[in-house]
């Protein structure tokens, strides 16, 4: 099979705006014949939800949390970039495309993430208008800060909640189309399975978490916006509920997944502090614009107070090997780095899994006020978790995963290999390439709900006319009994381990050979385990309780299972991929000072999966990447 | 560690319920109480017996998910902390906890310690939001909003929905919620074009709702876990004020002849 | 007569009517208070507001009809708020505890009303109707005459308050009303839309209601410990003999 990206011609900067033109539309009477299904309500959900309901589509969307405004993207601190030019120093929606690509280690679609870079004025003005409490100058208009490194300043933010406020406004549009009646709302309901007829996207089976009730829905298009798969690594910066499942079962359902090796670990977390431990905690990146890294230069100095490690027997290591950039290095370098001396045994706090995050400097230079108006909320958060006190002793740090780039392969309409499946937000592929930098991720879900899947969809429903299927069709049938066939074998095994258990082993395996650096040894030491740890969770799995009512434990049971698959795939993709770029860094893909080294020649490509039954190994498919504006060049942040 | 959980437990809101008993072992100060809820789940599910569910989802205190009264406070009592963000180390060895759900009449039990707070989601639909639609949307500098007025705005807009309010009222009263949501954007110039109805239709929908009313304890400010203050429950009450005497106005001075 | 009853219907409507009954009660206490203080200058000027009240119904009937109005108003918001309240938290949490960070004040606002309606019809009984049988001195207060042939408050308030069981209910019910008022009027500021900042001074109602009802207090008490410690003994007992003696040349007429 040809994957055909559909990429409409002409120049870049063109593009976009040609698809539109050419576009079928649907005509306004005609828009309410059409429903429409939308599984998740992040950011890239809920602001697909609400628009698709505006221009008059009917819309299911559903939510495995008690309330829509609750999903994930609450949680992002940092800001939301947009190539809006408001501080006059140079940027332009080229140069928030060209940053995008490198950051990405060109191994995005170029012609996405122009497009991306295109919308994302209109998001600002769009979340402006709903009534977002973003940051403003006393003149009364919006305020910007450089972050992650680039060097402009384009990241637009509310206080330390962007992610929050930017989900309420979607959210708040969502209640007013749901009060108006255009969208029918599911929380606590969670998708099982997807039902595809003659090869589309036709519909979902979900569950009702509360009564156990299994139910179908028929639809003229799917949309997914289920979020990343990072907790497919147990521990993570992701919710406890964040799940491969809608995406995994759409990929064996006949929906390629693409990239699935590229995971971004973030680099300053608060680090592990025991085992008992179900997730981890970002702090915001903005720290290291005045926090300086360090760990002691000599072993023995690991064990002291940090007070007492003179400053000359202090490593500086990310201000050492990146002079130009320093403490602001990319996420995949600046964790790479850390990982790197705390291998050489010179980590600090327990189990010398940690490096300091400095901010005395800063405190001596702009007083503890000035940086407590900054980071108070950071400095809070930390010390409820720790119980140290980050004014009077470094903080320590460690990378954990936080985001994963890649996802259900899409085409230019973020529509899947299965026609009428359309996938937005984290879970798709597109736009990040194999790194994504800061504060691009709301933007990528924002762009995709508000302002790109809207005409998609129109475009698909305008030129194919689906027939309406009814719920009473064989293939929701069979969809819907394949689901309660799923549920009562997990019940059923009774065993002697929990899902925990075992999504923490899956974890453990995850993070230790297929994390922040990965080698074709510890690859396939992780192809050689996660089929057995699979085999045993179906055979030793303990889910109590039932089908019929509330059962969380039933849940991630259904989750850890669909884990224990997927895990496979990343890692068989990260294997094939003899390249470092990015998020995926390959042992044996590395310059001699350590740096990652990407194949050009023989990788320059999106790899799609697909699934060819279980047991069976999945087929790959490649979509060359093509560069017709930017030349690919080596990152280098030194 | 060694602690005492009396934990309630509840099939649903049909049946009766009642408190539990559990020890919890070895338990590690620098865990957070929810990490230790889940502890001594995964050793109820190794005995054979069913766990507690409890609603959690990011861990980092900011989706409003978790919902636990702890010794009678909800999110426990610490400032600025909802029950995720606790940790062990502010208990102390040998004590006894007991661990409730939210209880109002407006918040139904599902499950354990798991209640339904969709009245929140009510209220909102009654016009917690602004009416325009996508690409309706000004330049976003052309109407500027002065820091104060967004800085208020914020303060009101960072409550997370948890409903730490209602549950730890004695009267069960929503006002904090409503009052926050209320004001975020009635503070916002993009917002005041509809200011009148949404306080009228909120604050309609909360007496619908069944929760109680605001007797000004303070306990709300106290516990939220987002600091969210008074002041927006006393801007409510004059924007309500407002809206009704000009609502009156309006309808005492007739239609026209339209 | 719609407005009303939409306001009636409202949570908000209801504590509006709370604060504005509030309100009114507040400020009756304020100008009965500086009647009362006119006792400190003397017979003459109390004896003469006295009067002056008595003498004026086009005042006087008004103010008791809108007073009496609020004091319904104010209980019945009061019973059917509290109703509500009760029916919105039917499970209270385990072992019962305080309400979290609330007052002691706001907790006991409905008992401390109770008491001190009871208390206000007894005042009423004491002083305004001069039921004999509730004073304790067997005295009939209403048949008291200044030199003037004045009804003489003056000499009814210091022999109202020369019985120490009277007193002391006196001022523990004052106490209450400035407990309530403590909360009450905090509540009743935020009720109607009054901003807890300002020029900078956080939490400034609350500041304001505490000061007032503790000054309210000072004051309103000052008068039976004023009494009680030996103030107007002097005229007390002057009035006592004139008393006697006319109670004696009464009998004596009468026989």
């Amino acid at each position: 099979m040809n994957l055909d990206a559909k990429i409409p011609p002409g120049p870049l900067a063109q593009k976009w705006d040609r698809y539109k033109s050419n576009m079928k539309l649907v005509s306004p009477a005609n828009k309410r014949k059409f429903d429409v299904i939308v599984v998740g309500t992040g950011l890239s959900g809920a602001a697909a939800a609400a628009t698709l309901a505006e221009l008059g589509y009917q819309v299911k969307a559903f939510c495995f949390q008690d309330t829509p405004r609750r999903a994930h993207s609450i949680a992002a601190q940092g800001g939301i970039n947009a190539a809006k030019n408001y501080q006059n120093d140079g940027d332009s929606i080229f140069r928030l495309f060209y940053d995008t690509i490198k950051g990405g280690d060109f191994r995005a679609r170029e012609a996405n993430v122009f497009r991306l870079a295109q919308v994302s004025a209109s998001i600002i003005d769009q979340c402006a208008a709903q009534g977002v409490p973003f940051a403003r100058e006393y003149g009364g208009t919006l305020t910007n800060r450089s972050f992650g490194g680039a060097q402009v300043s384009r990241t637009f933010y509310a206080r330390g909640q962007t992610g929050q406020q930017l989900l309420l406004g979607a959210y708040q549009a969502m209640c007013r189309q749901i009060s108006l009646g255009n969208i029918h709302m599911f929380p606590r309901t969670e998708m099982l399975d997807l039902v595809v007829v003659d090869g589309a996207a036709r519909g979902i089976v979900v569950r009702n978490l509360v009564t156990g009730d299994i139910s179908l829905h028929s639809a003229d298009a799917v949309v997914l916006a289920t979020g990343g798969y990072a907790n497919v690594f147990f521990l993570s910066t992701n919710a406890i509920g964040c799940n491969v499942t809608a995406t995994y079962r759409a990929y064996k359902q006949g929906a390629f997944f693409a990239n699935p090796c590229y995971t971004q670990i973030h680099p300053t977390c608060i680090p592990v502090s025991g085992d008992y431990q179900a997730k981890l905690t970002l702090m915001s990146e903005s720290l290291r614009n005045d926090g300086r890294v360090w760990v002691p230069k000599r072993k023995e100095d690991c064990d002291k107070e940090p007070a007492a490690v003179p400053e000359a027997e202090r490593d500086y290591y990310l201000e050492r090997k990146y002079p130009s950039y320093g403490n602001l290095a990319p996420r995949d370098i600046a964790s790479r780095a850390a990982k790197e001396v705390c291998d050489a045994g010179r980590g600090v706090g327990p189990g010398g899994r940690g490096v300091y995050l400095d901010l005395s400097n800063a405190i001596q230079r702009l007083g503890e006020n000035t940086i407590r108006d900054r980071y108070g909320n950071l400095f809070d958060m930390y010390e409820r978790i720790t119980g140290e006190n980050a004014y009077r002793q470094p903080m320590r740090i460690y990378p954990a995963v936080h985001y994963t780039m890649g996802g259900t392969w899409v085409d230019y309409g973020l529509m899947s290999t299965l026609p009428g499946l359309f996938i937005i937000g984290e879970a798709n592929f597109s736009d990040h390439g194999a790194n994504r930098l800061g504060a691009s991720g709301l933007m990528q879900g924002l762009a995709d709900g508000y302002f790109i899947l809207p005409y998609t969809v129109g475009n698909y429903f305008a030129s194919t006319k689906p027939e309406k299927i009814p719920v009473g069709h064989a293939g929701f049938k069979k969809a819907e009994e394949d689901v309660r066939q799923f549920t009562r074998r997990l019940l059923s095994i009774n065993g002697k381990r929990s899902a925990t258990s075992f999504h923490k082993e899956l974890g453990k395996l995850m993070w230790e050979n297929c994390g922040m650096a990965r080698t074709r040894q510890s690859l396939e030491t992780n192809l050689k385990h996660i089929p057995e740890l699979r085999e045993e969770f179906w055979k030793n799995v303990r889910v109590t309780g039932s089908g019929e009512e509330l059962n969380q434990n039933l849940e991630h049971a259904g989750r850890v299972a669909d884990f224990l698959e997927f895990a496979e795939l990343l890692c068989l993709d990260a294997l094939h991929r003899e390249e470092s770029c990015g998020g995926h860094f390959r042992g044996e893909h590395q310059t001699e000072d350590g740096e990652a080294r990407r194949d050009d020649t023989n990788f320059a490509y999106v790899a799609a999966w697909e699934f060819k039954g279980a047991d069976k190994k999945p087929e790959l498919h490649k979509e060359p990447l093509v560069y017709e504006e930017v030349h690919m060049a080596t990152r280098s942040y030194k | 560690m060694n602690l005492t959980l009396k934990i309630w437990r509840q099939k649903n809101a049909a049946s009766p319920g009642g408190f539990e008993t559990h020890e919890a072992r070895d338990v590690s100060p620098d865990m957070s109480f929810l990490e230790m809820l889940d502890m001594v789940n995964e050793r109820l599910i190794a005995a054979g017996q069913e766990p507690f569910v409890f609603d959690s989802d990011c861990r980092e205190g900011i989706c409003g998910t978790c919902s636990l009264v702890i010794n009678g406070v909800p999110h426990g009592g610490r400032k600025g902390t909802t029950v995720c963000q606790l940790h062990m180390r502010h208990f102390q060895d040998g004590q006894t906890i007991t661990i409730e759900p939210w209880r109002a009449r407006a918040f139904p039990l599902v499950k354990d310690l798991i209640v339904d707070r969709t009245a929140f989601d009510r209220i909102m639909l009654a016009g917690g939001f602004i009416s325009v639609n996508t690409g309706n949307a000004p330049e976003a500098n052309a109407l500027p909003v002065s820091k104060e007025i967004a800085d208020l705005a914020m303060d009101a807009a960072a409550c997370i929905g948890c409903g730490a309010c209602v549950a730890v009222c004695k009267n069960a009263s929503a006002m904090l919620f409503v009052a926050a949501k209320v004001s975020h954007l009635n503070y916002l110039p993009q917002g005041r074009a509809e200011k009148d109805r949404r306080v009228k239709n909120m604050v309609a929908q909360m007496d619908q709702e069944g929760f109680g009313n605001c007797t000004v304890t303070g306990s709300c400010e106290a516990v939220c876990p987002k600091e969210i203050n008074l002041d927006f429950i006393a801007k409510m009450n004059r924007d309500y004020a407002v809206a009704v005497v000009k609502g009156e106005l309006k309808a005492n001075s007739g239609g026209g002849v339209g | 007569m719609n407005f009303f009853m939409k306001i009636w219907h409202s949570s908000l409507g209801k504590k509006y009517i709370m604060g504005i009954s509030g309100f009114v009660l507040v400020f009756f206490i304020v100008t009965h208070l500086m009647g009362n203080l006119q006792i400190f200058v003397g017979p003459y000027w109390i004896n003469t507001y006295g009067l002056f009240l008595h003498e004026r119904h086009e005042i006087l009937w008004p103010a008791r009809i809108v007073l009496l109005t609020m004091v319904v108003l104010h209980i019945w918001s009061a019973f059917k708020l509290r109703a509500e309240n009760q029916a919105a938290r039917p499970v209270s949490y385990a072992g019962n505890p305080a309400p979290f960070a609330a007052s002691y004040a706001s907790r006991t606002l409905m008992m401390s009303g109770i008491i001190i309606a009871a208390f206000a019809v007894f005042h009423l009984l004491h002083y305004a109707l001069g039921v004999r049988a509730v004073n304790l001195t067997g005295i009939n207060f209403s048949t008291l005459q200044d030199s003037q042939g004045r009804p003489d408050l003056y000499l009814m308030l210091l022999l109202g308050f020369s019985r120490w069981p009277i007193s002391v209910f006196y001022i523990i019910a004052i106490g209450l009303l400035c407990l309530h008022l403590s909360h009450g009027m905090r509540a009743m500021f935020q009720s109607v839309g009054w901003k807890w900042t300002f020029g900078g001074v956080s939490h400034l109602p609350d500041k304001i209601a505490r000061w007032f009802a503790l000054i309210i207090f000072i004051l309103y008490v000052s008068i039976p410990v004023a009494v009680m410690c030996g103030y107007g003994k002097a005229y007390k007992e002057r009035a006592l003999q004139h008393l006697t003696a006319n109670a004696i040349s009464g009998k004596e007429s009468a026989r």
